[in-house]
């Protein structure tokens, strides 16, 4: 394994199912041992991306290389540098999990010397080890994932495409799956392509994230510089006296316009970011308005996505907060 | 309450042509096959007549009953996976009202499918011995052997509830079909042991029966013994059918 | 190359392990060859005394070499089964994705049908020799017939997986079940060509089948064997099942697997 190699490019990709679109010519590139978020809702081209970087469908334009391989003529050279889960692990529910750790080596080309301690080793890592020897029919959701984890690593890939790995699992194994695959970027300089429909999961694990929604990437960058460029924090207060409401609107609107508030409060989009709330407490402190609550809304992906999309991406994810009351 | 379920079985039979045309077609095709290909047993000492054909038309009618062993016990497996039967379970209808109900489309099909085995026989040349009333006793047989089949796959279908469990006994009945006098009359079977399986196995006494009516005319000695086996079939199967279908009743 | 028979070998092992480790797979690939030649071997072996009959190694030889073809055939249709289900359960995308060569997957499941045509075979023979079959071939002619056997279980195998890489369905099963037993029974399957009535004596005088099974008969009676029509007639349909297979192949690949 070399983090030196190439990691993805990708460049004016297109997919067309019959006259449908699903990816619309996009373009981006991935750093070697970067974790890239790949991030939108559910049919926005996201699996249609990961069928084609790891060459299981052809693109209908454009090209990609993955590995310093092009994906539409050098399909056997990316195969031999990538492992992927993808959506539906593909198990065998009637072969256990240490034969499919068999199979897969045997599918890899692994020397047959080193498959069973690789087999023992993986399993061990993802802790399937008690289960190996019962067929795969009898796991848990969970347990499927992991174990497709465990068997994309057979042949130690560099690059690792994972699409939509936590989907469906409960939240212990998807904080699990979030360590393992942190750990194997930081330790092993792996490079992670991770699809994802959860807006935390990206914020937490990728160095870099694109939105992709109806096909096209509408942006890209890191967490923070995603939120930062759009979302400016909003900040939120209570006055200890209703009546001192509008007073405070009035000097909270010196520092940004006002943004939708619960009755009672008043909030501003802070224009200087968190950087500027130092001065907004000195403002109100001279006008001697007394604060009950006092609280300052971080940006999220959600608001990045709201922003370049004009729609909510999902209606359940909670709105981080950060700040204290006052 | 009984013709309800029967319009509904009727329906439900006749509106998926995957039921229809697998019982239309492989029988015959299987004649058609083997009565080129056997013609020349014909000319065997003792073989019945002179035309293979004549001899084998009487196969599809057994034949048939495997397709209406295969549909009831499917279509009663999936009522219990859908919990139709949970519904049923519900009325006053008493199990064997309901059972008979359930396998009419079946029987119908087996009637339906008589007339064109003859039909198609009557074109390629079948001549039938025993004359105008031979041919109305040959589709009441078909009936009876529909009944029969339909009753042991219901019973089949009752007990595991799983449409699979049902496909398996397709292999089994080949078994039961090709160890028969099916091919080949008994008297002509050299390999005593072949000819103990054909004397023990009663399809061989279904086939026999069909085909007096065909190529001997009336001839009690063929007919009884086939509508003693199917009576003692209808009766046996039905009852543990309907045994079946309380349990079914109750269970789920 | 040492890429290409791991994988292959991979794809083999697995469908050999299901076939021998599930009944349901296997009742069905070992009963029906045997259904076959005690309904055919025993219960018709009258027709053997039929004038103009001539077939010196006695009739139970003469259906044998009709079953043991239709085992062999049936063990390459089988391999289609299991390429449609692996396809419509996803898991032949395990395959497109880990196997650098994607024509050694196609080569595993061949390898597969091979062993499994192997097994019913060899059970087949097995329980015709305790029955009293006794045919006249030389120790050649035997390994001459096992060739022929795998030739036809291979030219069946392409032919399915063509259509299951295609349709990539169980549904398609019919599909690839009947052409095969339809090109069986069109041949001469309980007399010889000569003997054979009507219009399937039309059909078997130009089905490839009918020199196949004559070939397989006249090894088994340690007779002389037209060799260049019966191997010329067996690598022609594997050649032509091969490309039609690998065209599925590159079809599947087309569409995603």
């Amino acid at each position: 394994m070399s983090s030196s190699s190439p990691g993805i490019e990708v460049d004016d990709l297109q997919r067309s199912f019959k006259d449908v679109l699903a990816v619309d010519g996009i373009s981006f590139a991935i750093e070697p041992g970067e974790i890239f978020g790949f991030l939108g809702p559910n049919g926005a081209g996201k699996s249609t991306t990961v069928l084609m970087l790891t060459t299981l469908l052809p693109p209908s334009g454009g090209r990609a290389s993955v590995a310093g391989f092009d994906v539409s003529r050098q399909g056997a050279e990316v195969r031999r540098h990538i492992g992927a889960a993808l959506q539906e692990a593909a198990l065998d529910p009637l072969l256990t999990g240490r034969e499919h750790m068999r199979l897969q080596a045997a599918l890899q080309a692994l020397p047959k010397a080193t498959r069973g301690a690789r087999a023992d080793e993986l399993l061990e890592r993802v802790g399937l080890t008690d289960a190996a020897d019962r067929r795969v029919g009898g796991y848990s959701g969970g347990m499927k994932r992991r174990l497709d984890l465990a068997l994309a690593l057979v042949h130690e890939p560099e690059i690792l495409f994972l699409d939509e790995p936590t989907t469906g699992l409960d939240p212990q194994s998807r904080a699990d799956l979030w360590d393992e695959v942190s750990r194997l970027a930081r330790e092993q300089g792996v490079t992670v392509f991770l699809t994802t429909q959860y807006l935390e999961e990206a914020d937490q694990l990728a160095d870099r994230i694109a939105i992709i929604n109806q096909g096209k990437i509408v942006a890209e960058g890191t967490p923070d510089a995603l939120k930062g460029e759009i979302g400016r924090p909003s900040l939120e207060v209570v006055p200890a006296v209703a009546a001192d409401r509008d007073r405070l609107a009035a000097v909270l609107e010196e520092f940004g316009p006002p943004t939708a508030a619960p009755p009672g409060a008043a909030a501003v989009r802070l224009e200087a970011g968190a950087d500027g709330l130092a001065q907004v407490v000195r403002r109100l402190d001279a006008e001697s308005i007394g604060l009950e609550t006092f609280d300052l809304h971080a940006p999220t992906l959600d608001d990045v996505f709201l922003a370049k999309t004009g729609e909510r991406m999902s209606g359940d994810d909670g709105v981080a907060v950060a700040g204290a009351a006052a | 309450m009984t013709r309800d379920l029967a319009r509904r079985a009727l329906l439900r039979t006749m509106r998926q042509p995957a039921n229809i045309i697998p019982v239309l077609v492989f029988p015959m095709l299987l004649v058609a096959i083997n009565s080129s290909g056997l013609q020349a047993a014909t000319k065997l000492p003792g073989f019945p007549g002179d035309s293979y054909l004549d001899f084998a038309i009487a196969v599809p009618f057994v034949q048939g009953g495997l397709f209406a062993m295969m549909n009831a016990g499917t279509d009663l497996a999936t009522d219990i996976e859908s919990g139709f039967m949970r519904r049923l379970a519900l009325t006053p209808v008493g199990g064997t009202s309901l059972l008979l109900g359930q396998v009419a489309g079946v029987v119908a099909l087996s009637f339906v499918a008589a007339i064109a085995y003859l039909g198609i026989g009557f074109i390629a040349g079948v001549t039938i011995a025993s004359g105008a009333a031979g041919v109305v006793a040959l589709v009441v047989l078909a009936v009876m052997i529909g009944l029969m089949f339909s009753s042991i796959g219901a019973f089949v279908g009752l007990r595991t509830g799983s449409p699979q469990a049902v496909q398996g006994f397709f292999p089994l009945f080949f078994v039961f079909l090709f160890l028969s006098s099916a091919n080949i009359p008994r008297d002509l079977m050299q390999q005593e042991w072949f000819k103990t399986i054909a004397t023990i196995n009663p399809v061989s006494y279904l086939v026999e029966g069909v085909r007096s009516l065909v190529i001997t005319g009336w001839d009690p000695s063929a007919l009884w013994p086939a509508v003693a086996v199917l009576l003692v079939g209808i009766a046996a199967g039905g009852f543990a059918a309907s045994r079946a279908m309380r349990g079914s009743l109750v269970r789920t | 190359m040492r890429e290409f028979t791991s994988t292959a070998r991979g794809v083999a092992w697995r469908s050999i392990h299901l076939t021998v480790t599930n009944p349901a797979f296997l009742l069905p690939a070992v009963i029906f060859p045997l259904i076959f030649y005690i309904a055919f071997a025993g219960g018709l072996s009258s027709v053997g005394n039929v004038p103009g009959f001539e077939y010196p190694a006695g009739y139970d030889t003469f259906q044998f070499g009709f079953v043991l073809l239709q085992a062999s055939a049936f063990g390459g249709v089988f391999s289609g089964f299991g390429i449609a289900a692996d396809f419509e359960r996803g898991f032949a995308r395990r395959y497109f994705l880990a196997a650098a060569h994607r024509e050694a997957i196609l080569v595993g499941y061949w390898l597969g049908a091979l062993g499994r045509a192997t097994l019913t075979a060899g059970l087949l023979t097995i329980v015709a020799l305790v029955t009293g079959m006794r045919p006249l071939s030389s120790p050649l002619q035997g390994v001459e017939l096992a060739l022929l056997a795998a030739l036809v279980c291979t030219a069946a195998m392409l032919f399915a997986c063509g259509v299951a890489m295609r349709l990539k369905t169980v549904q398609a099963g019919p599909a690839m079940q009947m052409p095969v037993f339809l090109a069986l029974f069109l041949a001469p399957v309980f007399v010889p060509l000569n003997l054979v009535a009507g219009w399937v004596h039309s059909v078997a005088s130009v089905n490839p089948i009918t020199a196949l099974m004559d070939g397989a008969r006249d090894l088994l009676a340690g007779e002389h064997v037209a060799a260049g029509l019966v191997y010329g007639t067996a690598a022609a349909m594997v050649a032509v099942f091969g490309i039609w297979a690998l065209r599925g192949l590159r079809s599947a690949e087309r569409t995603g697997a």
